[in-house]
């Protein structure tokens, strides 16, 4: 393998009936500064059914090329379909670096992609370099149950891979005026060939969290210890306009569903502010809220590590703090709006 | 119907420390257990073989004490296990682990014929869900991944339909026999071993291979030398600069937040529905 042959940063779009997932978006943003490092194209994979006019909308994002199959074979994400058609890419178009969205499809996808090429896949990473010296890139991901950090490298083959878990790189603003252009492909394979149908796609409900796409969270631990203690972190998030969420030990203990748990077995999180109450800041829980903008932790223990992921700390009891804070904070937001001081104490 | 699931021992990650001088895991300081996904995999398989019959076999990689995860999987209802255990299979990264799994998968194969092959979703330890999709694209099989439900097994015309779990709800895949699967925890409940089980499972010595007990292996294809990856640096997760502790009075501590806040009065604005 010559590994100079090897050209172009790219990015799987991943698609579902046309909506394209944001975790592409936001590797568009990563991988542009990757591209401009290293100098080279940033390229976005676009695969599905009557998509073409997507790409559109991928230069936006920092995309210079495209590279779309449109086939009706391709309309759902399916391993066999995507693998030989990501596989047949990399192999005529070489590119250097590719990356993925960790999704369940994404790493599905990435996974077989690499077995096909033969070359090497970090998994689930949460951050992205590239040592110009080397011309390497630096793939880093946790690992041991969020115990440690690692960095992976991949030097002998390429193109070197990733999967990045959705959310933690930042979505770019979309610049209208960005253009680019679309390499089109054929595909070949024939549905009556293949081995796997998709009978039917069926959406869940969407519960009442929704904490993905919450701009203001308030979450609580192990240390509001019940139900009535967890009351007091809804009024608080009431007052602020929130969503609640909690962590591990509050779920486990029946206080708030599973669809409500932030961290490394539960959702990642990126709202605008997050206040912790009462949470230690075990790091499979931190992974789940690190990137949120503003972090406010309130704990009685000054050692607690929360405070570590925190930009600002209160050190004491949360049973005293946040009913006056969310008193304050009612008071501070009625002034604000001018409608004069309502209470409701 | 023939079912053999590919597990694997892993330290148990709930407890492993990490030594903060090295930054290096404390292995000692974690029993070693058999995967979670992979029981999960495993009981699944042992409730197939009720339905349709056949036999359920357990592949393993790994040192020889990998055998003890072997005999979980016993207790659990497997009839035979095999461990490939080699000092030439070491320091696999998961390109290098699914070819290794591969060859003896393929040994089976014509040995005893396969119709379906299950893993877990990950391995607690190293964590990438890989291995599967892995085995599957060398097996010529079809992966399915995330797999919450197997709803029916058409023998006859050798199908299979399954639920995916994807990011917002599930797909129902149907797909020929023989196929790979990799499952979730919601697919079971594993249940309590039966008293015989236990028994034999006590007893129970796997099959274990060696490099030379497989057939056309291409050696520069395996362990350290036949990965793509290798593990860099490892450093403890990020301990950012830590947050400015507000001082003064419960009332001035909360005053002090309250303007931080308010720094952005128009997020609070009410947009109806948005909870
Ligand atoms: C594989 C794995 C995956 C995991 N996934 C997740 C996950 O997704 N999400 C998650 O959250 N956890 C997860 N965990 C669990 C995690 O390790 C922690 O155990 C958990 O986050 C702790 O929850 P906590 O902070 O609420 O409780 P604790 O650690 O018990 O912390 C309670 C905190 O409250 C403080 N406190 C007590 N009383 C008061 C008071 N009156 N006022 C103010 N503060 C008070 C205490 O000082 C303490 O810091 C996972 C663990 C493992 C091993
Ligand atoms: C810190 C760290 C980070 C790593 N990061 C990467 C990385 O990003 N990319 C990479 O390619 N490798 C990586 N590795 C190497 C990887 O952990 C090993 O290759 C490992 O042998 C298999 O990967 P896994 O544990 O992730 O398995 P997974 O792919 O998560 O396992 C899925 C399923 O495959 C089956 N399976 C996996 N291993 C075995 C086995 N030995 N025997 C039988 N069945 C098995 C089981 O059914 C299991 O449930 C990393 C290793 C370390 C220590």
């Amino acid at each position: 393998m010559n590994i100079e042959e090897y050209k172009g940063v790219w990015v799987f779009i991943e698609q579902r009936d046309g909506e394209i997932f944001d975790v592409g978006l936001e590797l568009l943003g990563a991988g542009r500064d990757l591209a401009d490092k290293l100098e080279v194209e940033l390229c976005g994979v676009l695969l599905g059914d009557g998509i073409k006019d997507k790409a559109e909308e991928l230069y936006q994002y920092g995309a210079d090329t495209v590279y779309v199959i449109d086939n009706p074979v391709l309309k759902h994400y399916r391993s066999e379909t995507y693998m030989k058609a990501v596989g047949d890419l990399v192999r005529k178009y070489k590119p250097e670096i590719f990356v993925y969205g960790a999704t369940a499809n994404g790493k599905d996808l990435a996974s077989a992609v690499a077995t096909e090429v033969m070359t090497g896949l970090t998994a689930d990473t949460t951050m992205l370099d590239i040592d110009l010296e080397k011309r390497m890139f630096e793939a880093s991901r946790p690992a041991f149950g969020g115990n440690i950090m690692a960095t992976i490298l991949c030097k002998k083959h390429r193109p070197q891979m990733a999967t990045v878990r959705p959310k933690v790189m930042q979505k770019p603003e979309p610049d209208p005026s960005r253009k680019g252009k679309v390499i089109e492909e054929k595909f070949d394979m024939k549905e009556e060939d293949l081995r796997t149908k998709v009978v039917e796609i069926v959406k869940a409900a969407k519960k009442g969290a929704n904490l993905e796409e919450a701009e203001i969270i308030v979450a609580g631990g192990k240390g509001i210890k019940d139900e009535k203690g967890f009351k007091m972190v809804k009024d608080l998030a009431d007052a602020m306009n929130a969503t609640v969420a909690a962590s591990r030990d509050v779920v486990e203990a029946g206080i708030i569903g599973h669809e409500y748990q932030v961290g490394q077995t539960g959702l990642t999180v990126t709202p605008k502010i997050y206040v912790a109450i009462g949470i230690s800041g075990a790091v499979q829980h931190v992974v789940g809220m690190q990137n949120s903008e503003l972090i406010i932790a309130i704990n009685n223990d000054p050692d607690a590590t929360i405070f570590n992921a925190a930009h600002y700390g209160i050190v004491g009891d949360a049973f005293e703090i946040v009913p006056m804070l969310t008193e304050e904070f009612k008071n501070a937001l009625a002034e604000e709006q001018g409608k004069g001081v309502t209470t409701n104490a | 119907m023939n079912i053999l699931v590919c597990i694997k021992q892993v330290p148990d990650t709930k407890i492993i420390k990490v030594n903060p001088k090295t930054n290096t895991l404390d292995r000692s300081s974690a029993p070693a257990i058999l995967n979670p996904y992979d029981a999960h995999a495993v009981e699944e398989a042992v409730r197939l073989k009720k339905e349709h019959g056949g036999k359920v076999m357990v592949l393993s990689m790994g040192p020889p004490q990998a055998a003890n995860a072997i005999r979980k999987c016993v207790e659990i209802g497997a009839d035979e296990g095999f461990l490939i255990s080699d000092r030439k299979f070491a320091g696999a990264d998961t390109l290098a682990t699914s070819y290794a799994l591969f060859k003896a998968i393929e040994k089976l194969e014509k040995e005893q014929g396969i119709d379906l092959v299950l893993c877990g979703k990950h391995a607690i330890d190293g964590d990438t869900g890989q291995v599967g999709p892995g085995i599957a694209r060398r097996m010529g099989m079809p992966p399915l991944t995330n797999v919450i439900n197997v709803r029916n097994v058409d023998e006859k015309n050798k199908k299979i339909q399954v639920d995916r779990k994807i990011e917002d709800g599930h797909e129902i895949i149907e797909s020929d026999l023989p196929c790979l699967l990799t499952v979730e925890k919601e697919i079971n409940q594993v249940a309590y071993s039966p008293f015989p089980n236990m028994m034999r499972a006590a007893r129970y010595k796997p099959t274990v291979w060696t490099v030379d007990d497989l057939d056309d292996v291409d050696i520069k294809q395996l362990g350290l030398k036949g990965s793509p990856t290798i593990v860099g640096r490892m450093w403890p997760p990020d301990k950012s600069s830590g947050a400015e502790i507000v001082e003064g009075s419960t009332e001035e501590k909360v005053k002090r937040v309250v303007s931080v806040l308010m720094e952005k009065p128009e997020l609070f604005a009410s947009k109806g529905g948005e909870k």
